[in-house]
């Protein structure tokens, strides 16, 4: 299967909201429990990167520029 | 010419080109003149919705670089203090004109001096002062207008043009000033990012110590104004006994009370501070060097008076007369002089 | 691989300072675009006001002012007049523009001043901390409506964009949402078309964003997005409400 898509994630900048999660159509993303950012969050990231399309509904929606998102 | 027409005159000769502002008795006729001759030199009119929004808009244009003003009377002048104190904060140049009437609350449209304290202490919250000139003349009217551009420009500071509503209304011939054409350039003005880092006007400070060391510049700018920028008029000072100190109009009817005085043998004199802020402390000082009575003569119940006391420090007696939204005539004036001097001085009450 | 997704050149490096799931971040964002696809950072001048926004000048990359609480169509006015050829907007919430800064709006849009507002509707003041706002929705709790908001005290939620179409002077007025990814797709398109609109020297523009505050509304994140939908958008409608062609 190829690649369509991949998010790659600014962890420092995320403040755990979730609404990327939320928003997710193909639920590639989840908080990483295991991790405390600088801010004291757990980050998202990409825990089927891949089933990423690339459409870039995560970036779109997250308030905090914490994503940027490539297609292939 | 009026007064009120001779600082609008003056303004525009300056380079003012934008004017925000909103009707008040007495002041009033510097919009109107604003509205009539501003779209002629192709400057910008606007009459706000009220004191508060013309203010922020003085904020807004004044950002840009351009000489820009506004003029109220005093219940509008305390509308525009938080929008002053914004401009002072932001160190934006523009010129603020009080054409002031007496009393709180409404009071009365007849001319007063009673809002001394507010344009000498700040007036709005927080640290700050405004340059604050009292013309005597229309001609002054005029001459301190244009100054006044030039002076805000210099140390980045609103400055307010403080006259009496008598003064916006007496007529005076004058002599026209030059239009001044070269503005200069603020590399700090809001003008678009283009080929430079963004310029970002702001009052805000998220720490103490950030707002600490921002109000520490304000502070030291201040007083850099305060040691370069005092004025003041002594007149029949050198030998006088008692000096009379009045600001704006009442100073010229002082003037002729110590004349009247000069004639009966009283030694009186004159100081009349120029610059409100910065007082000239020391000048009133020097002035009063023979004196043996000091009394501050206003159109309130006694405001200016604290300078003076300061300016003395306890050296000379000071004593307070005061009207309030009513002129008194020079021969008012003149009858204090002499009581103080009866109680002071025996010999002087012999033929008086 | 291809980045279709990356910062605006509007925007600064600077992380925003506000709360997880605040939709401050979306709309900065979306203004952003809006500039950088117009070509208009080098011309544009932002006023931005008291509120969740007094540190906007971080986050926007171009020449910038603080206004007064409320008086930032006043200020954006003194700009605008003064040098008519650049682009300038006012970024406002709801307590700013729709309480203390009632006077200033009504009257930049009844004058048809050409400058776009981006107002951030999000029912509730959220820098001092979550007090009742205009456009709290009725049955609302805050700190300051602590029983809920009842129209017989407080009165109703003032729908601003339908007031201030109604001035000749608005020459576009629309209201958007930025809860699902259609919203802001929407809102992006809406504030594109207010800075045209100023472009086109066509009169006053405004677009109100409903957005959440979810640590004043004391909702989750996914779940305020949720609430707005649900309540917010329900009295607030989205749409053009104004467009004035040339």
């Amino acid at each position: 299967m190829t690649v369509k898509g991949r998010v790659l994630f600014d962890s420092e900048r995320c403040k755990a909201c979730g609404i990327c999660i939320a928003f997710c159509p193909n639920e590639v993303l989840a908080l990483d429990e295991s991790h405390i950012n600088g801010q004291g969050y757990t980050p998202a990231y990409a825990q089927k990167p891949e089933a990423c399309i690339g459409c870039k509904i995560c970036a779109m929606m997250c308030p905090d520029m914490a994503i940027i998102v490539e297609r292939a | 010419m009026k007064g009120n027409e001779a600082l609008a005159e003056g303004a525009i000769r300056a380079g003012c080109r934008g004017f925000f502002g909103y009707p008040i008795t007495p002041s009033s006729e510097i919009a109107e003149y604003m509205a009539r001759e501003l779209p002629k030199v192709g400057g910008v009119f606007l009459q706000g919705e009220s004191e508060v929004a013309s203010i922020n808009m003085v904020y807004g244009a004044a950002a840009t670089g351009k000489r820009v003003m506004t003029a109220s009377s005093s219940p509008g002048i305390s509308l525009k203090q938080e929008g002053l104190s914004y401009i002072a904060k932001a160190e934006l140049p523009c010129l603020i004109v009080n054409i002031s009437r007496g009393g709180p609350g409404l009071g009365a449209i007849q001319a007063g001096q009673s809002d001394y304290f507010q344009a000498t202490k700040g007036g709005g919250h927080g640290d700050y002062h405004l340059i604050v000139l009292a013309p005597s003349s229309v001609q002054e009217m005029m001459d301190f207008t244009m100054e006044s551009f030039e002076l805000a420009e210099k140390y980045r500071i609103p400055v307010m043009v403080m006259a009496d509503g008598t003064m916006g209304q007496m007529m005076e011939p004058i002599i026209m000033r030059e239009t001044v054409e070269e503005i200069p350039v603020k590399p700090w003005a809001l003008t678009g990012c283009k080929g430079r880092e963004k310029n970002v006007i702001d009052t805000f400070h998220s720490s103490g110590e950030e707002l600490e060391k921002y109000d520490q510049i304000l502070a030291r700018k201040h007083q850099v104004i305060s040691d370069s920028e005092k004025r003041g008029e002594a007149y029949q000072t050198e030998d006088a006994e008692i000096v009379v100190v009045a600001f704006g109009l009442m100073a010229r009817i002082v003037k002729k009370s110590v004349d009247l005085a000069r004639k009966q043998g009283i030694k009186a004199g004159m100081f009349r501070p120029i610059t409100l802020w910065p007082f000239p402390y020391e000048m009133l000082d020097e002035a009063s060097h023979a004196a043996q009575q000091i009394l501050s003569v206003e159109l309130n119940q006694g405001q200016m008076v604290e300078d003076v006391k300061l300016a003395v420090n306890g050296r000379v007696p000071v004593s307070f007369y005061g009207r309030i939204s009513v002129l008194p005539s020079p021969e008012e004036i003149l009858q204090q002089i002499v009581a103080f001097v009866r109680k002071e001085k025996g010999s002087y009450a012999n033929g008086i | 691989m291809q980045t279709v997704f990356e910062r605006p050149k509007s925007l600064t490096d600077h992380p925003f300072h506000y709360c997880p799931g605040c939709s401050h971040g979306v709309v900065h964002r979306l203004v952003a675009e809006c500039i950088d696809e117009l070509g208009l950072r080098e011309n544009t001048i932002g006023v931005y006001a008291v509120g969740c926004v007094v540190l906007g000048h971080r986050y926007f990359n171009m020449d910038c002012i603080g206004a007064a609480h409320g008086r930032a169509p006043a200020t954006a006015t003194g700009i605008k007049r003064m040098d008519p050829e650049k682009t300038v907007f006012t970024y406002q919430g709801d307590g700013d523009l729709a309480a203390i800064g009632m006077a200033e709006i009504v009257h930049a849009s009844a004058r048809g001043e050409n400058i776009t507002v981006v107002f951030v509707n999000n029912g509730i003041y959220g820098m001092t901390g979550g007090q009742i706002a205009p456009t709290t929705l009725l049955g609302e709790i805050t700190t300051t409506s602590p029983y809920g908001r009842k129209a017989s005290v407080e009165g109703y939620p003032i729908k601003v964009a339908e007031l201030l179409a109604q001035n000749e002077g608005s020459a576009y007025i629309a209201r958007t949402s930025v809860s699902s990814p259609a919203g802001v797709i929407q809102t992006k398109k809406a504030i594109k078309k207010a800075f045209q609109v100023q472009q086109k020297k066509l009169g006053f523009s405004l677009v109100e964003v409903l957005a959440a505050c979810p640590t004043n509304w004391g909702r989750a994140p996914v779940e305020a997005l949720k609430w707005l939908d649900e309540n917010m958008a329900v009295y607030y409608p989205v749409g053009e409400i104004k467009v004035k062609e040339a």
